[in-house]
């Protein structure tokens, strides 16, 4: 799918959740949460797309989008890391994981997405599975009671598997 | 049966009080609040306004009624200390630089920490710096001096209807932000200003062009000169503890001489001819039936709200300038040779009530060559402070008088400063062609008065008026034109709550009478002078004698007046769906905005691109969909290259495609 027709695509994806949510005021939450499954993060034209589809001002959208941390105003990477380091998580031992895996790939607090787009690592303050902490995510499968070393071993899985299909 | 309150004990009448705080005032005593406003809605978070009423303890006054009987402690050994803590808390994350804030002599958060003897923050800072937004030619915004009180927010929203600033993030991070985090030089803010006249703190401040004045003054090389609007003169004085509305024209006029301006004059002079231009433009078209309502021009704020919004209505606008920019031509085509004075080295200040004529005078179309014909607009405060740093006493001066012949103005251009006085003024000067009986007072009441929507008929219902201050009332007003519903021959639009009296540029209001007082006063100023209509300026009449020949000429329209364009809300909001940015790309655009969108134009967007993509012509197009809005009724709108088709079908778009992509093969 090149670019063109990808963008395409995902503009008549807008269209269709707007239509499917009656461009009405009252839903934007799920029309973020949709529209953000579309393209991975908020692009800012597709949001003032929203806001004037909607009839709300883009800074009335834009404030909305940036409370709620689900929500990305930035591209993200391909993969998607989050470490939980909520209190739970936190007095078990989130931190050295966290410092484990932004050594390993680079990054920092501030800095949370790789250079080549492959990696996406945020921390969150608690994903309510306090059980099995400290919890981490890893596009979607969620891992138990996490190490350093397995941390960084599921990113090697993922690099394994990226050489395969490259 | 009166009804009864206590206050520390006392009893206080209640009547019609919506709230404790009101009544407590009426006590004679001033609760403190920062996130109150008698204007806007309620918002309640801000807490400092605690009162404690028996039986219920602690309650917000600003949002708490009042009932029969309630029994209220204001200075409770508690509620001084919360008072305390909660200005501690806000200081603990403001930057704390007072003395380098414009707003330090009018600041609440300096204030009430004062009233309240603070001498320590026992709290640490919890926000990160932020950086200030210094885009915007007439604002400046600093979130490191915001105590999130969300007046500015509320009011952008509720009184202006635009939303360019809200709350952004939460928590901690939680700010108040253009869309995106822009500057509000790049999103729909129209520069009102409001926003500053009703922040408590220096967050949101008139951006200073003192320093460019200064320098013309003392570089000894440029002759400077001054108009001055009306709305300046019956607000000035309050920065110098005149009464609200004390008339300070010639006090005034002496300190600007005094500063180093060459010449003095009125902007009311300009009124005068843009009454003239206006109410000519307007007989031509009511006697054509075409492009009625006409809509005022004057108010750039409003002006640019109508090129983002309404862009269907812009033909309706008045094509007459407003009248700083009138002044501004007429005084670059003139002075020079009046005065002996090169064009290079006239140099034209406007002082204003306005934050918004700071942005007027740098929209292109007002500069030919690269000279202004306005070279920068300082607002009354900002004049007020000139004064008051060359240690002026203005309330000492001698009155003086504004220089010939610019400085010559009729009632009917100083009444400009007030809502419904353009409105007034046109019908002083057409009120012969309509019929119009005119009072000997010449007061025309229909259109006088305070209310955000005004509508009057006049000369048997053939001439029907209306006159709107706040833009949210000014969206009201446009839809029900749009849509049919309402139909008027003149339609008056001002930004400001009172119209320019009101505006951002003057100093803070702080109470309903405080602003009913410079109105009375502008009303006042009119009635005393010589003349009231427009057409009796004979400096006026001279003008069009020796340079303008006739009203509406040739001459006319190339120095009065202007045209309006299509404005996007949001800089680069466009839609890009392939290949922006590449420049010799065929430029395709596809207006998705709910009419053109009704009528298919979605689909011949995705099909187009569909296509593109199946023949590989993707490096020769950049198509993207946009909002035009401009022309709903002729839609689907879809631009090609430099062509724009109207009710655009499929097979035609197709054609026209294949067309582009074959030259460029
Ligand atoms: S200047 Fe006016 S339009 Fe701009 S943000 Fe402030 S209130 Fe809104
Ligand atoms: S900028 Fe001023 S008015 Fe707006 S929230 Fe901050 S303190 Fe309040
Ligand atoms: S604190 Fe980590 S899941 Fe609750
Ligand atoms: S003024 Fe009452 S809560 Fe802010």
């Amino acid at each position: 799918m090149s670019a063109t027709y990808a963008a395409a695509h995902s503009f008549n994806k807008v269209m269709e959740i707007l239509d499917r949510f009656e461009r009405s005021e009252t839903k934007i939450i799920p029309i973020l949460q949709a529209v953000q499954e579309e393209y991975r993060y908020l692009p800012q034209e597709v949001m003032t797309f929203i806001a004037t589809s909607l009839g709300v001002s883009p800074a009335r959208l834009y404030g909305v989008a940036t409370f709620y941390s689900h929500f990305s105003l930035e591209p993200k990477g391909k993969h998607i890391i989050k470490m939980c380091d909520g209190t739970a998580c936190h007095v078990r031992g989130s931190s050295a994981v966290i410092d484990a895996i932004r050594k390993r790939l680079n990054l920092t607090a501030k800095k949370i997405t790789t250079d080549d787009m492959m990696y996406t690592f945020e921390t969150v303050s608690c994903l309510g599975a306090c059980g099995l902490a400290p919890v981490l995510v890893v596009d979607d499968a969620i891992h138990g009671q996490v190490t350093p070393e397995q941390a960084l071993d599921a990113i090697e899985k993922i690099e394994a598997e990226e050489r395969e299909n490259a | 049966m009166e009804k009864y309150i206590y206050i520390n004990d006392r009893p206080v009448l209640w009547e019609d009080e919506k709230n404790i705080l009101a009544l407590a005032r009426k006590a004679h005593i001033e609760i403190p609040t920062f996130c109150y406003h008698s204007e806007l809605s309620l918002y309640g978070a801000c807490r400092l306004c605690m009162v404690e009423v028996e039986g219920r303890g602690l309650v917000t006054s600003c949002s708490t009624e009042p009932f029969e009987g309630m029994r209220i402690k204001t200075h409770t050994r508690q509620i001084l200390k919360l008072r305390k803590t909660i200005v501690e808390m806000l200081l603990a994350n403001h930057d704390q630089e007072c003395p380098k804030c414009s707003r330090a002599d009018d600041c609440k958060l300096r204030d009430v920490s004062n009233r309240l003897g603070i001498d320590k923050v026992r709290f640490r800072k919890t926000r990160e710096r932020k950086p200030k937004d210094l885009g915007s030619e007439c604002l400046v915004r600093d979130p490191n001096k915001c105590v999130l009180c969300g007046d500015c927010v509320r009011f952008c929203d509720e009184i202006q209807g635009i939303g360019a600033i809200d709350f952004a993030a939460r928590g901690q991070n939680v700010n108040v932000a253009a869309a995106y985090g822009k500057s509000l030089a790049q999103v729909d803010c129209v520069n009102c200003g409001q926003c500053a006249a009703v922040c408590p703190t220096g967050a949101i401040v008139v951006k200073s062009h003192i320093p460019q004045v200064w320098d013309a003054i003392h570089s000894g090389e440029k002759y400077v000169v001054a108009q001055i609007a009306p709305a300046v003169r019956v607000a000035l004085g309050e920065m110098f503890k005149l009464p609200s509305g004390e008339l300070a024209t010639g006090k005034m006029i002496a300190a600007l001489r005094i500063l180093g301006f060459k010449k003095v004059f009125d902007t009311a002079f300009s009124a005068d001819l843009t009454v003239v231009e206006e109410a000519n433009e307007f007989v031509s078209r009511k006697s054509k039936g075409e492009k009625l309502p006409i809509f005022t021009s004057c108010c750039p704020a409003w002006v640019k709200y109508a090129e983002q919004s309404y862009p269907q209505l812009l033909g309706n606008l008045s094509s007459c300038r407003s009248p700083q920019q009138m002044f501004g031509a007429i005084a670059k085509e003139r002075l020079p040779q009046q005065l002996g004075v090169e064009k290079e080295k006239l140099y034209v200040v406007s002082i204003m009530p306005c934050t918004a004529k700071k942005y007027e005078c740098k929209r292109p179309e007002f500069s030919h060559d690269g000279i202004a014909d306005v070279d920068v607009v300082l607002t009354t405060q900002e004049l007020g402070r000139m004064i008051k740093e060359a240690g002026i006493d203005l309330n000492d001066l001698e009155p003086e008088s504004m220089d010939l012949p610019m400085g010559f103005a009729t009632g009917a251009g100083v009444i400009f400063g007030n809502s419904g006085g353009v409105s007034e003024a046109v019908l002083r000067y057409a009120a012969d062609k309509f019929d119009i009986p005119v009072p000997e007072n010449i007061v025309l009441q229909e259109v006088r008065g305070s209310s955000g929507l005004r509508e009057a008929s006049l000369a048997d219902g053939n001439l029907k008026m209306a006159v709107v201050h706040g833009l949210k009332n000014a969206q009201i007003l446009c839809d029900k034109i749009v849509s049919g519903e309402a139909e008027y021959d003149i339609v008056e639009v001002m930004a400001c709550p009172g119209g320019c009296t009101g505006g951002a540029g003057q100093p803070i209001v702080h109470n309903k009478a405080q602003r009913k007082a410079r109105t009375t006063s502008l009303y006042h100023a009119d009635k005393t002078m010589p003349l009231h209509r427009a057409q009796d300026n004979p400096f006026i009449n001279e003008l069009y004698e020796t340079l303008l020949e006739k009203p509406n000429s040739h001459q006319a329209h190339e120095l009065l007046h202007t045209a309006y364009k299509h404005r996007k809300r949001i800089d680069d909001d466009e839609l890009s769906l392939s290949g922006a940015g590449a420049e010799d790309r065929c430029k395709v655009r596809v207006c998705v905005g709910t009419s053109c969108y009704l009528r298919g134009s979605q689909d011949i967007l995705a099909k187009t691109l569909q296509m593109v993509e199946e023949n590989a012509w993707g490096k020769h197009f950049d198509i993207g969909a946009t909002f035009c809005s401009e022309t709903c009724d002729k839609g689907p709108t879809i631009s090609i290259g430099d062509q724009t088709i109207h009710h655009a079908t499929l097979p035609q778009i197709r054609e026209m495609i294949s067309k582009a992509a074959g030259t460029r093969e």
